[in-house]
C-alpha cells in the first residue's frame, strides 16, 4: 500500500520497498566517505519507515519469533512466464456439451453378477476381465472360421488404438493452442513422410553389425585391418569352428589326441556299444544319402530347363 | 508412448516423465497464476577483470539458494546484439533463470555489467552498467554478530529524485527490485531481518549501491530503532547502454490475473437450516484387534487395593505392637 508520511516517502510494505525522491544532494561534491555516510543516513531513515509499518502489523507469536502477515506487494514487476492459457475443449468435451452428457463419478468396487461378489473395477480379479470369459455363445452374424477370442483381442487393439490417436490429436490441439499440460512434450521424430504412411524401420545393433561385417568382406584383406569405429567389436569369425588339439604334447601332460582316440575305440569296443548305436537314426539316414544320391544334386541349385521354351536364332543354318 | 503419424503426417510422439521427480519438476516450471521466486543467473563473457568477477562472486553469494552462476566464459553472448541472445535464451531455458547478470571487460567499456531480464525466455529487458569504486565484502570489518543471513529477505530503499525522473534510472530501480528481491512471501519473520540494499542516485546517470546489514536497537515503542552497518559489496553504478522492453510485451506481461483458485474444503456442506455440517469418517473398528484389558490376577484392582489394606493393617497393627511393648 502507498503510504505517505510527512516525508512523503513511497513505500511497499510487501517488498520491504521504499523510494524517497525528494532527496537533494548538496551540490557541492563533498569527499568519498562523506557521500557514503549521507546515503547510509538516508537509507536508515527509509529503512525506519518501512519497520515502523512493519512492527505495527497484527503479529502472532511463534516458537521462531513474531510472525507477521505482510500486505501482497504494491510494486508492479514483470511476470517471468505467461499466464497459463485456458485449454481448448477436446473432441469428448465437445460432444459431450454438445448431447448434454453429465460426468458421472465411477465406483472403485463393483458388483460382479457371474461371482456375487463384490470386485474392483480396475486391476488385479477386476469385474469384467477379457481373460475370465469361459465361453462366447456363437450368433448368426458370425463367419465359421473365425475365433472370437482373438476377435475380442483385435477389437480392444483397435479400440486403444483409436483412442491414442484422439489423444494425440487433443494433445496438438492444445499445443497449437499454447496450453499443453506441463508434464506432457510432443517430440517429432520423424520427418514429414509423404506418400505411404509406413514407419521407418528402427536397425537394431546386431543387424548393423552383419552389415558392417558384410562390407568387410569385400576388402581385399576381408576386412581384417580396416580401421574400427569407437565401439565396434571384431568381426565374429566365419565359418567352422575347429579346435585342434596340440600335435606334441606337452612333457608331463596328458596326451588329448590319444586320450581322445581311446575314448571313441573303448565306445566302439565295449560292451554296451550295440547300445550306444541308434539303428534307427542311422537307417534313416543311410536311406536319406542314397535317395539324394539318385535324385542327383539338389533341384534348387540346378538350374531348371524348360525343354518347351524354344530358342531364339536356334537354327542359324536354316 | 504410441507413435502415430498427425494430419501433416509429421511423426510426433507423446513423452511424459518416467519419475514423479521429473514431472515435479516440470510442473514446478510450468506458467502458473502466482509464480516462484525468479531465479538469477550470474556469468562472464569472454574477458572479466579482477573487478567484475568479485563483483559477480560477492553478487551470487548474496543471492544464494536463488542464483546460479556459470565460470565459464561465454564467447558467443552479445546481449546487445540481435543474434547474440540465443545462448542467454537457452541458458535461461535450462536453468529456469529470468534474470541475468552478464560481466565483461573490455578496452571501450571497462567493469561492464548487463542485467536483464528474461520473459517467457526471451530477452525482455536489458540495462548496462559500469562499476566504479567497488569495495569488496572482504574489505570491510565488523562485528561478525550482525553479519546477515543467507536468503533473509531484505530492504531495499532508494533515494534520490533521479529514480522518478530518468527513464533508465527508473528502468535500473525495477531491474534492482527484482533481482534483490527474492521470493514474495506471506508471512515474515520479524527477528530475521538483518539486511538492506540502499541505492542512491548521485547524479543522473550515477548510482551508488551498497549492501549493509540492520541491527535493531531498544527503543520506547514496539518499533525497534534501525541502525545500518555496512557490510557488504559497495559500487557506483554508471549507466552505459540499455533496451526498454516491448510496449505490446510489457502490457503482455504485466497482467496479472485476480482470481486466486478456489480451494476446494472437502468434507463440509452449508445447510440453509442447519448451518454448516462436517462430515467425520470414523475409521473401521476392527474387533478382533482391539487390545484387551490386561486381566492377569495381580494387576486386578480388588487384589491391588486389598494389598494397599493389608499394608496398612499391619503397619498399624505393628505400631500397635511396638507401643504395647
Amino acid at each position: 500500500m502507498d503510504m505517505e508520511t510527512d516525508q512523503t516517502y513511497q513505500i511497499d510494505v510487501g517488498n520491504l520497498l521504499a523510494f524517497n525522491p525528494n532527496h537533494r544532494f548538496s551540490s557541492a561534491p563533498s569527499s568519498r566517505e562523506e557521500l557514503v555516510k549521507e546515503c547510509v543516513t538516508e537509507g536508515t531513515k527509509l529503512v525506519q519507515a518501512i519497520a515502523d509499518t512493519l512492527f505495527n502489523l497484527p503479529s502472532t507469536e511463534t516458537n521462531d519469533g513474531p510472525l507477521v502477515q505482510l500486505p501482497p506487494p504494491s510494486t508492479k514487476l514483470p511476470r517471468e512466464k505467461h499466464l497459463p492459457r485456458p485449454k481448448p475443449p477436446t473432441k469428448w468435451e465437445e460432444f459431450a456439451l454438445k448431447k448434454g452428457i453429465q460426468k458421472r463419478k465411477k465406483d472403485k468396487i463393483v458388483y460382479d453378477e457371474t461371482t456375487d461378489k463384490f470386485k474392483r473395477r480396475h486391476g488385479y480379479d477386476r469385474v469384467n476381465d477379457d481373460n475370465d470369459i469361459p465361453i462366447i455363445e456363437a450368433k448368426a452374424s458370425d463367419e465359421p472360421g473365425e475365433d472370437p477370442f482373438a476377435k475380442r483381442l483385435d477389437d480392444k487393439k483397435k479400440r486403444v488404438g483409436k483412442q491414442e490417436k484422439n489423444r494425440l490429436e487433443n494433445l496438438k490441439s492444445a499445443a497449437k493452442a499454447g496450453a499443453l499440460p506441463s508434464h506432457v512434450q510432443l517430440a517429432v521424430t520423424g520427418l514429414p513422410i509423404s506418400g505411404t504412411k509406413a514407419q521407418p524401420k528402427k536397425i537394431g545393433k546386431e543387424a548393423l553389425g552383419d552389415v558392417a561385417g558384410l562390407a568387410a568382406t569385400s576388402t581385399a584383406s576381408g576386412g581384417k585391418f580396416d580401421k574400427k569405429l569407437p565401439g565396434e567389436k571384431p568381426p565374429k569369425k566365419q565359418g567352422k569352428h575347429h579346435k585342434y588339439l596340440p600335435v606334441v604334447p606337452r612333457y608331463g601332460w596328458v596326451d588329448e589326441e590319444k586320450e581322445q582316440t581311446n575314448k571313441v575305440l573303448g565306445k566302439l569296443l565295449s560292451k554296451h556299444s550295440h547300445e550306444i548305436l541308434n539303428v534307427g537314426k542311422a537307417i534313416n539316414m543311410y536311406n536319406d544319402k542314397k535317395e539324394k544320391k539318385k535324385s542327383g544334386r539338389s533341384d534348387k541349385l540346378k538350374a531348371k530347363k524348360d525343354i518347351t521354351k524354344k530358342k531364339p536364332y536356334a537354327n542359324k543354318a536354316n | 508412448m504410441g507413435q502415430v503419424a498427425g494430419k501433416s503426417s509429421v511423426m510426433m510422439e507423446i513423452r511424459t516423465p518416467k519419475t514423479h521427480k521429473a514431472k515435479r519438476v516440470l510442473e514446478k516450471r510450468a506458467p502458473k497464476l502466482v509464480e516462484n521466486g525468479k531465479k538469477t543467473l550470474i556469468l562472464h563473457g569472454t574477458k572479466t577483470s579482477a573487478t567484475v568477477s568479485s563483483v559477480l562472486m560477492e553478487l551470487y553469494r548474496l543471492k544464494k539458494g536463488g542464483a546460479i552462476k556459470y565460470s565459464r566464459r561465454n564467447e558467443n553472448i552479445r546481449p546487445f546484439e540481435s543474434g547474440g541472445e540465443t545462448s542467454l535464451e537457452f541458458f535461461s531455458l535450462k536453468t529456469d533463470c529470468s534474470i541475468f547478470v552478464y560481466g565483461s571487460h573490455s578496452k571501450k567499456r571497462p567493469d561492464n555489467l548487463v542485467l536483464g531480464r528474461m520473459y517467457d525466455h526471451h530477452v525482455y529487458d536489458l540495462i548496462e552498467v559500469g562499476i566504479e569504486n567497488f569495495k569488496s565484502l572482504l574489505s570491510f570489518s565488523y562485528d561478525k554478530k550482525i553479519a546477515p543471513h543467507e536468503g533473509s529477505k531484505p530492504f531495499i530503499c532508494f533515494t534520490g529524485e533521479g529514480f522518478e525522473n530518468v527513464q533508465e534510472l527508473k528502468q535500473l530501480k525495477e531491474v534492482l527490485t527484482d533481482l534483490f528481491r527474492g521470493e514474495v512471501v506471506e508471512n515474515l519473520n520479524l527477528t530475521g531481518l538483518d539486511r538492506a540494499y540502499i541505492c542512491t542516485a548521485v547524479s543522473p546517470a550515477k548510482v551508488f549501491l551498497t549492501h549493509c546489514a540492520i541491527k535493531l536497537k531498544k527503543s520506547g515503542t514496539i518499533v525497534p530503532r534501525i541502525e545500518l552497518v555496512e557490510v557488504g559489496p559497495s559500487m557506483d553504478l554508471v549507466i552505459r547502454r540499455n533496451r526498454f522492453p516491448n510496449e505490446g510485451l510489457r502490457k503482455e506481461a504485466m497482467k496479472s490475473s485476480k482470481d486466486k483458485p478456489k480451494k476446494k474444503v472437502k468434507n463440509v456442506d452449508q445447510d440453509d437450516v442447519l448451518g454448516k455440517l462436517g462430515r467425520v469418517y470414523i475409521p473401521e473398528q476392527e474387533v478382533g484387534k482391539i487390545p484387551l484389558p490386561d486381566k492377569s490376577k495381580g494387576v486386578k484392582r480388588e487384589r491391588r487395593e486389598g494389598k494397599v489394606k493389608k499394608n496398612k493393617e499391619e503397619g498399624s497393627a505393628s505400631k500397635k505392637l511396638k507401643e504395647s511393648e
